[in-house]
Formats: C-alpha cells, structure tokens, sequence
C-alpha cells in the first residue's frame, strides 16, 4: 500500500539533474521553463517572508513567530497543485501554503503580532485559519471533505500536519473516519524530524507513512525538499480524492532547518552536522541548479526575483508595523453570534470603567487649565 | 390546539424530526444513533426516513465524533451529535472548548458552527461508572458556548429545535431519568420562551428553589409536601445554564428574601456556587438568609446502589428550606 519506502519520489536530484521516473514525470508534463520559474519564485519568495518575520520577532515586531525555513518545497509543491476550489486545513507553521493560496502577507502577521487570533476570512482562499492544536485540523478537513462528498462538489480537502501530530489521537481519528465515509481528503505529513526538540523517531519507529496501511489507506513518500515531486505526488492525489477514490495518505520527508519557534533553541538538542547535512539538501538551491543547467538563470529573471521578495518582504514588514492595536471594548466581540446577557454585561460594566479614567483625565485637564488661568491673572 | 401525550424522550426524537424536515442542512452524528435508534431510542426511525447521508453513524471516537462534527459545520452543515452517555465526553472536551467554543471568536465573527452536541446526563437510572455524570460546569465555564437543559417533555420538543437553529454551539444536557416521563402539549405552538429564559414553573411567596434538568422534578415535589406544611415555595427552572438568566432568579428572590440551588452535580465550584455569588451581589439587601446549595457530594459519581443517598431528593432540599426559613 505504500509507494517508495526506501527510496521516496524524487524528480530533482540535489545537484539539480533531473530524475527519469515516467510515472511522475508524466503528472507535472506542464511543468515547462515559465512554470518551473514560476515554482522557484515561490520558494524564494516564501523564504524571504520567513526570514523577515524571523527578524521582525527578533526587533519586537512580533510576538512569535514559527519560522518554515527548508520546508519551501513541502509547502509550495503541494499547495500548488490545489485548485482554487479545494480546501486546505493549516497548522501555524504553512506559511507558504497560505501565501499560495492568496493569503496577504500584511494579514498573516496579525496573528503573530497578537493583534487578532487570525485576520483572514478561510472561505475567501479556502484555507483555514492556523491550527494550534497539532492534529486538530485533520479532523476538520475530514469533515469538511465528508460535507463536499455530501454536496457532490469534486473538490479536494487537504489537511497539512506534522510528524509530532501523528502521535495525536486526533490524527489517528481521522485516518478511521475519512476511510469509513470514503471521504475526499488528502492527508500530507510534513516530516521535518523534529517536533520542538523530540526526534521523529519518538514519534513513530517505523515509516510513518506506514500507518496508512491499518486503515486500508494507500500512501506514499516524497523528497519534500523536491518541489517537483510533490508537486507530483500531490496532484496525483487530489485527482484520486476528486474522483471518488478515498483518501490517501502523503509522507513528505523535510527537514526544519530553523528552530521551532522563535523561541526555541535547536542547538540544545541536535548537531550542527545533521543540519549541514540537511542544508544540502536545501529545496531552493536544488532548483536553481536545475535551471542552471538547463539555461534558465538569466540576469533579468534573477532580478524579478529580487523585485518580487523585496516587496513581499516590505508588505509583511508594514503590515506588521502598521497594524493597529485593537480597541479594548473588541474583547467582547464574536463570542458568539447573538446577544448573550453576560458578555453583554461585562462589556457594559469595562466600558463605563474605561470612561471613569476618560473622565478623570478630562477633570485633571480641566483642573490643569484653571489652575494655569488663576496664574495668568494673578 | 391539539395537544399530544409523549415521553420526553419521544418528545426530543419529534423535536429533531422537525429540525431534519426544515432544513436539509441538519445531520445527526453519534454511535449508534441510525438502525439501533439511540441507546436511548431518541433518534429512533430517523434514519429509516431520511436516510443515512443524514442520520450517520460514526465510528466510535467522540473527538472525531465532534471534529468532523466541526468541519462538516465550516461547509455549511448543522451537525447535530450525540455523545452516548455523559462520561464519555471527555475525549472529545478538546474539540468542544478548543475548537467548537473558539472559533467564532477566533475568526472574528466570520465562521459560525452551529453544533449541538446532545449529552444524556445524570444519575438515578442504576447505571455502572461513568453513565451518570453531570459534567454541565465544565461546559458553562468555557465562553463559546451556549448550556441547556429541558426537564419536560414540552421544553424538550422546542428547546432541542431552538438549539438546532441557533448559530452558536449549543452543548443540550438531556436529564436521563426523566426520558420515560410524560407531558402533553402541542407540537404546533410557538415555543413560549427563548432558549436563554428560566421559567417558574410553581408560583410561591416563602422561599425559591432553583433547579434544572432532572432535578426539577424533585423541586416540584418539594413544593407539594412544603405547600402541606404551610409553606410557599417557588420554584424556577433555569433550563439555560449558559448563559443563566439572572433576572427572573433575582425577581423571585427580591419577592421571597430566600434561595436555595439545587443539582446533581458536585456543589464544589458547580452552578449553585455562580448562581449565590450573582444573586448575593444583586440581592443583598433583600435576602433574609444566606443562599443555601443542595448538590451532589463532592466525590467521584458512586456506585448505584449508593447513589440515592448522593442525589438530592425533596427531603434534602426540604432540609435546606428549613434552614433557611429558620434563619
């Protein structure tokens, strides 16, 4: 049931030579010199974005902020093999997933600044506001592709998580459940080995993508540093979950080059030289030297790229700084979605509490006022 | 008015018949809840006449009960689940106060999942472990979401239909023991109340009672061997327990000087300790005596044949009304 346990799909090799493998060649055929460029400015993008807000945290800008670096590929080579009808289900860390999918950089950064839970509307690009809760989400995806199935939309849900989540009940749920209703969902486990400082291993002695098997699930396993290849094993399984074919279980095998949030500290627990050997790996470069090879490295394109980071990084930046603080009185709202006398209270009762300051400024004005009056005419 | 006899459990079955007739966007989710009915045969037929794409049976797995529950409601569905028995919430608790309560708040108003999870709570049946809790605090506690508990067959009817309708979560605890009790009324009325408003339910001058769910019942019979005694209890059913209607406890308590709170659950931080802390601060001056509180004891649920001594009966709440009127 599983594909390529020992050798997971792979298109481009790290030096950038490409891989002869028909069966997944042949499901990114479109994938020509525009296309490919295309990809490699998502990737390039995307890592600028995290390296902004990873500085923006770093001067106080933001709260957090759980940084994706060397999971570009994962991110950009699934999400774009999406339809804009399809649904994807995010944790806090697919930050290129929702730059795919539409989501504005500048409103991304709310979370993290701590200015909102999450500023986006999920029906407007189709995918969820960021899951905290590792494992959750799959859930969520299974019902809300349980729902599609019911509609009779074609559509595919996919829901993106961890291998920390895999050892999450949540996540062994819906395995169960998406298999009983034959539900339209793609399950894509980004393996990155780490969850915070505990190895892959601890999670899960065997393959992950293994435990697909007990479900009578299929699955495979993909270089997620190729964003080709998941590109490739990601459209194949959209088109399978759309066709009525069941889901299907994606293992993408990463690595997390940074720490897990900006407040963790990777060098407590693994070795410089496992990420040196990872870095080789690197999912952009591996693309860059394809295009190398293949031609495709002009001067003009490489400046477009330039242009294109810069002002997403500047978007995130000023989105960031300029988002405004929100008022207190906001606390209270949507809660809930009717009138409910005890948030109704609270927020009465805070409301007139903030006005006694108001007043008492405006009294201490006042009584600044005359007391300089008094002085001027005496 | 054609009024009709019916078990309340009968009467939830009827009430959710409705909700599946009006909107083709209700489901039914739980184990057991198609062929078999319910274990409590409330959603018997159901399934027969709607189908199964409607009526669901799910594998056994309360968080992946609610989870999916949660994104069937983010496609536009209203699911409405059923958890077994009170006890066995408890997985899906993370579900319901982490992702059910929240999201509303979290979008900032932009998805709405109107869930409503149906508990069967409470003990006096003879049941083994973990068929008799009464876990309701922990659900009231959480912001998100609305509590309510019917104790009559006629609030069972409208209030599970208020529940469907509602766009917010509604976690709806229906009192077990009263399932087999009957009530006449008319399935073609307009519900009289809001899904937030008490009820008083028996009129009286000496002294309040406030009660919900199954232990309303007992209130009422306190009131009939109290009104033999010379005394002239009121007694309120609070039915909605998030958010709690103050005013009408406070109006009752402003008319007798007195109060007593009455559950299943442990007293320890349960309803009753709200309910005192809100009407002491508004009632101050009018009580004649401190706000009495006759719950469970605060100990696991015990074995059955133990628990008539756990569950409040008329004798300990009348116990609770003498003292207070002797105050």
């Amino acid at each position: 049931m599983v594909d390529n346990i020992a050798y997971p799909v792979q298109l481009i090799q790290p030096d950038g030579r490409r891989v002869l493998r028909p069966d997944y060649t042949s499901l990114v055929r479109d994938i020509g010199t525009q296309q490919l460029r295309s990809l490699y400015e998502d990737l390039v993008v995307t890592r600028r974005m995290d390296v902004e807000a990873t500085a923006l945290q770093r001067q106080g800008e933001m709260g957090l902020w759980a940084p994706m670096l060397g999971q570009e590929a994962a991110q950009v080579g699934s999400a774009r093999a999406l339809r804009p009808d399809d649904y994807a289900f995010i944790t806090y860390r697919e930050h290129a997933v929702a730059y795919c999918r539409g989501v504005d950089p500048a409103v991304m950064a709310h979370m993290w600044r701590g200015c909102a839970h999450s500023a986006w509307d999920p029906h407007e690009v189709n995918v969820t506001n960021p899951a905290i809760v590792v494992g959750s989400q799959g859930l969520h995806a299974t019902g809300y592709a349980i729902g599609a199935h019911l509609d009779g939309a074609e559509i595919a849900t996919i829901a993106y998580f961890g291998d920390g989540a895999i050892s999450q009940g949540d996540i062994a749920e819906a395995l169960g459940f998406s298999m009983s209703f034959n539900a339209p969902v793609v399950f894509f486990c980004q393996n990155n080995h780490w969850a915070i400082s505990e190895p892959v291993h601890l999670q899960s002695p065997a393959p992950i993508a293994q435990r697909a098997a007990g479900y009578g699930m299929p699955a495979v396993r993909v270089d997620g540093n190729d964003v080709l290849a998941v590109l490739a094993v990601t459209r194949q399984a959209t088109q399978r979950v759309r066709e009525g074919g069941g889901p299907i279980f994606i293992e993408a095998i990463t690595y997390r080059m940074g720490p897990h949030t900006t407040s963790d500290d990777p060098t407590r627990y693994r070795s410089a030289a496992e990420t040196e050997a990872w870095k080789a790996r690197d999912p952009i470069d591996r693309v860059r030297r394809l295009l190398d090879r293949e031609g495709q490295l002009d001067e003009t394109f490489l400046a477009h790229i330039q242009d294109a980071s810069d002002r997403v990084a500047a978007r995130l930046r000023s989105g960031t700084i300029d988002a405004p603080d929100p008022a207190p009185l906001d606390l209270f709202d949507n809660v809930y979605s009717a009138d409910h006398p005890l948030i109704d209270e609270e927020r009465e009762q805070y409301a007139a509490y903030l006005a006694g300051f108001k007043d008492a400024e405006e009294a201490e004005a006042f009584g600044r006022n005359e007391e300089a009056t008094e002085e001027a005419l005496s | 008015m054609t009024t009709t006899k019916m078990s309340l459990g009968a009467a939830l079955g009827a009430g959710l018949r409705r909700a599946l007739d009006r909107d083709r966007k209700v489901v039914i989710m739980g184990e057991d809840v198609g062929r078999l009915g319910g274990v409590f045969r409330v959603t018997d037929t159901l399934q027969k006449d709607f189908g199964d794409n409607r009526v669901i049976d799910t594998p056994l797995a309360e968080s992946g009960i609610i989870g999916t529950a949660f994104g069937m409601a983010l496609r536009g569905y209203r699911p409405v689940c059923e958890i077994q028995f009170d006890g066995f919430v408890y997985p899906a608790f993370d579900q319901i106060v982490a992702q059910v309560a929240k999201i509303h708040y979290r979008t900032r108003g932009r998805v709405t999942v109107p869930i409503t999870i149906r508990i069967p709570y409470g003990g006096g049946i003879g049941a083994v472990e973990h068929h008799s809790e009464s876990p309701e605090a922990y659900f009231a506690h959480t912001a998100g979401l609305r509590v309510v508990s019917p104790s009559n067959p006629a609030d069972a009817f409208h209030m599970i239909q208020q529940s469907v309708a509602a766009n917010d979560p509604v976690v709806f605890f229906e009192p077990k023991r009263r399932y087999w009790d009957t009530g006449e009324f008319d399935p073609d009325a307009e519900p009289d109340l809001p899904l937030h408003r008490a009820r008083v339910v028996h009129e009286g001058v000496d002294a309040t009672i406030v009660a919900y769910g199954s232990v309303v019942a007992t209130a009422l019979s306190a009131a009939e061997i109290a009104a033999d005694e010379g005394h002239s209890l009121e007694v309120i059913d609070l039915r909605s327990l998030a958010p709690i209607d103050f005013d009408t406890i406070e109006d009752s308590v402003r008319k007798t000087g007195r109060l007593v709170v009455t559950h299943e659950a442990p007293k320890f931080l349960g309803l009753g300790a709200e309910i005192a802390a809100t009407i002491s601060e508004r009632c101050f001056y009018q009580l004649d005596a401190p706000i009495l509180r006759v719950g469970g004891f605060d100990v696991p649920y015990p074995p059955a044949r133990l628990e008539l001594h756990h569950l409040p009966d008329a004798d300990r709440l009348l116990d609770a009304v003498d003292r207070s009127l002797a105050a």
